[in-house]
């Protein structure tokens, strides 16, 4: 088991339940691979989703790369260390004692509307608890948190163009998704506790790509329901934008939280025209009978308040990424959208 | 994802039929969006077009500004205001040149029970004013949960009530009219005509805050086009309306048309005022009270010049 980096990826395709490795075989690993380069690595959870992929692929190329998660790494590259192991138990502490972390991002968050509310919480919020222990017992210098402009919620007042300071009422009428808000705050609480640690929260509006996010799943839909008389305004991001984002996040001396908008903002019934694919307009009342009996019969993945981002605005200001990070999205309203149909499988 | 597939596998197929009717719908729209336009040329000239096209605006790729204005939706919107600035009220137009290129907060005396005050000065900042302007005003919040409602608000570049909306609009040049008297001064009932009532202390400070010129707008005709004898304010507060006026016009067959009073709108010289926004509310209260009294005069002034209410 206790082999270099470089020979295990078959490894993994034939056991994707590894979990009963020897605890020492990470530590020994992470020393082994440590030997050989100057810098420290940067830890990157939730490294097995497609972000976290995307993610991984980028920061690679420059850095030493710990991917904590516990689901399986199928097509790793050679060189980035893939530790299976679940962010709640201990032997996260192991990836940490290396002591030459010098950053660690946060992707593993838990967001699956049908997951129970409590397996949700330990998971988002004691896990992501357990992460800030160890960043702080070891002095890791740097902490990306990828939240999202879903903390603020979409409400009828809101301002076409929330700033930073503006409050997480994403909850309000969702209340599934306050672990993630916690999440934020927690992190929030952390970058006030430890002001040795940057501590940067990125709040990406929807981001558009081969993820498997509410907004992607939605434009994948064959016909596309939206709400009779609504036409929100809408921001998407690339999820390659999101990576340049985490990448700029990490250069030393940016802390702080930052708004990531991607090109201009455009009604949502553009959005469809630029996909080319059919909309039904179903009157609010009905459609969300509708949901409400589907989502009870288990034949959509979209939760009734979800309702509410098809209908009011949730827009977010950027210029402080803009300004403090350099943060400039790459790709265009068409390219982004348009990212949605290489996730149709 | 193989169920949410099936689902709305059921649902193209609803949506099936309305495309096969599609291309006939489509056509009208397109003919009567024809027909429209050249009877638009006809009734506000061929400049309304020219004008169109000269209105600064911020548009983003997709041909709408970043708070959801559609230009080609707001022509429809424009032009019907136009034709009652042109034709039903007859407005006449008064120191429009007092109007600064730049961001300007409009600050306007409120009437007439039906906000046709706010349109009338839009429709003379776009068919009056050089260049062509597109006016912006704020919304009430609720506004925005009513279907078709809030979509038309925005596609006409109103936005919703908040301070940060406000802020953002100015800064990016716009021309932002508020009405300090609120929901009181447009229920006036008629024996309160042209008195103003107390101001509201935001405006101010927005424009201190943003370095706004303030122009007064005075606005002399609304009152009368819906005459209210009282105002119900039990029932108002019952039915959770700002107002419940009481009009007799109203059960006359055709008076439920505003009546066609000729409006006058005086533009008077730009106010800047300067210090801390902040300020203690009686601070700012004095530079409200001056902006007050420099309205009440323009409007008595306007009511005195006028010959008739009509005419």
């Amino acid at each position: 088991m206790d082999r270099p980096p470089s020979t295990d990826i078959s490894e993994d395709d034939q056991e994707p339940t590894s979990d009963e490795r020897s605890p020492e075989s990470p530590l020994a690993r992470i020393a082994s691979a440590a030997a050989g380069t100057g810098e420290g690595s940067i830890v990157v959870t939730g490294i097995c989703g497609r972000l976290g992929k995307r993610v991984a692929r980028v920061l690679h190329r420059g850095h030493r790369v710990i991917g904590v998660d516990r689901r399986p790494f199928n097509d790793k590259p050679k060189d980035i260390e893939h530790q299976q192991v679940d962010i709640r138990r201990k032997k996260l502490k192991d990836v940490f004692r290396s002591g030459d972390v010098q950053a660690v991002v946060h992707l593993g968050v838990m967001h699956d509307p049908r997951a129970s509310a409590a397996d949700h919480h330990s998971w988002n919020v004691a896990g992501f608890a357990k992460l800030l222990e160890y960043v702080a017992q070891f002095n890791v210098p740097k902490l990306v948190v990828l939240s999202s402009s879903n903390v603020y919620g979409p409400q009828p007042d809101n301002a076409q163009f929330l700033s930073e300071e503006s409050p997480l009422l994403g909850g309000q009428n969702f209340s599934d998704i306050r672990d993630l808000i916690e999440v934020d705050m927690l992190a929030q609480s952390f970058f006030w506790k430890l002001p040795k640690t940057d501590t940067v929260i990125l709040r990406p509006v929807h981001i558009l790509g081969t993820v498997h996010n509410a907004a992607s799943n939605f434009l994948r839909l064959p016909t596309i329901p939206t709400l009779l008389g609504f036409d929100p305004m809408v921001q998407v991001i690339h999820e390659a934008d999101v990576v340049k984002a985490i990448e700029l996040a990490l250069k030393p001396g940016v802390r702080g939280i930052f708004n990531v908008a991607g090109p201009s903002p455009l009604p949502l019934s553009r959005i469809i025209d630029i996909l080319d694919r059919p909309s039904i307009p179903i009157p609010y009342t009905f459609g969300k009978m509708i949901l409400s009996r589907m989502w009870s019969l288990r034949l959509t993945s979209f939760p009734v308040p979800e309702l509410d981002h098809i209908r009011y605005v949730c827009m977010v200001d950027d210029t402080r990424a803009r300004e403090v990070c350099g943060y400039t999205p790459d790709y265009s309203i068409h390219e982004t959208v348009r990212a949605v149909n290489d996730g149709i499988w | 994802m193989s169920r949410p597939n099936e689902t709305t596998r059921a649902l193209a197929k609803i949506g099936g039929f309305a495309r096969s009717a599609a291309p006939f719908v489509r056509g009208l729209f397109g003919a009567a969006e024809q027909t429209l336009d050249d009877w638009l040329a006809s009734r506000l000239g061929e400049d309304f077009n020219e004008r169109l096209a000269r209105v600064p605006l911020a548009l983003g790729p997709a041909g709408v500004d970043p708070f959801g204005l559609d230009p080609q939706w707001a022509k429809y919107a424009i032009a019907s205001v136009a034709f009652l600035h042109r034709h039903y009220f007859r407005s006449d137009v008064f120191g429009i040149e007092n109007v600064p290129k730049g961001r300007v907060l409009l600050v306007a005396n409120h009437s007439g029970q039906v906000p046709m005050d706010g349109a009338m000065i839009g429709a003379a900042l776009f068919m009056d004013a050089d260049p062509p302007r597109i006016m912006r005003a704020m919304v009430e919040k609720w506004t925005q949960t009513l279907p078709f409602i809030s979509l038309f608000f925005a596609r006409v570049g109103q936005v919703v009530g908040v301070p940060e909306n406000a802020e953002r609009l100015l800064e990016q040049g716009e021309a932002l009219l508020v009405f300090p008297e609120g929901a009181k001064g447009i229920s006036k009932t008629f024996d309160q005509r042209y008195k103003l009532v107390d101001f509201g202390l935001g405006f101010m400070r927005l424009a201190m805050q943003t370095g706004t010129p303030i122009v007064p707008v005075a606005v002399i005709g609304g009152e009368e086009q819906y005459i209210s004898v009282a105002n119900m304010t039990g029932i108002a507060k019952l039915l959770r309306v700002p107002a419940f006026p009481v009009i007799p016009q109203l059960l006359i067959p055709g008076g439920q048309l505003p009546l066609p009073t000729k409006y006058r709108l005086y533009f008077g010289e730009p106010m800047v005022f300067t210090g801390d926004p902040d300020d203690d509310d009686s601070v700012i209260e004095e530079k409200v009270w001056l902006v007050k009294a420099t309205l009440q005069s323009m409007v008595n002034r306007g009511v005195k010049a006028r010959k008739g209410i009509f005419f």
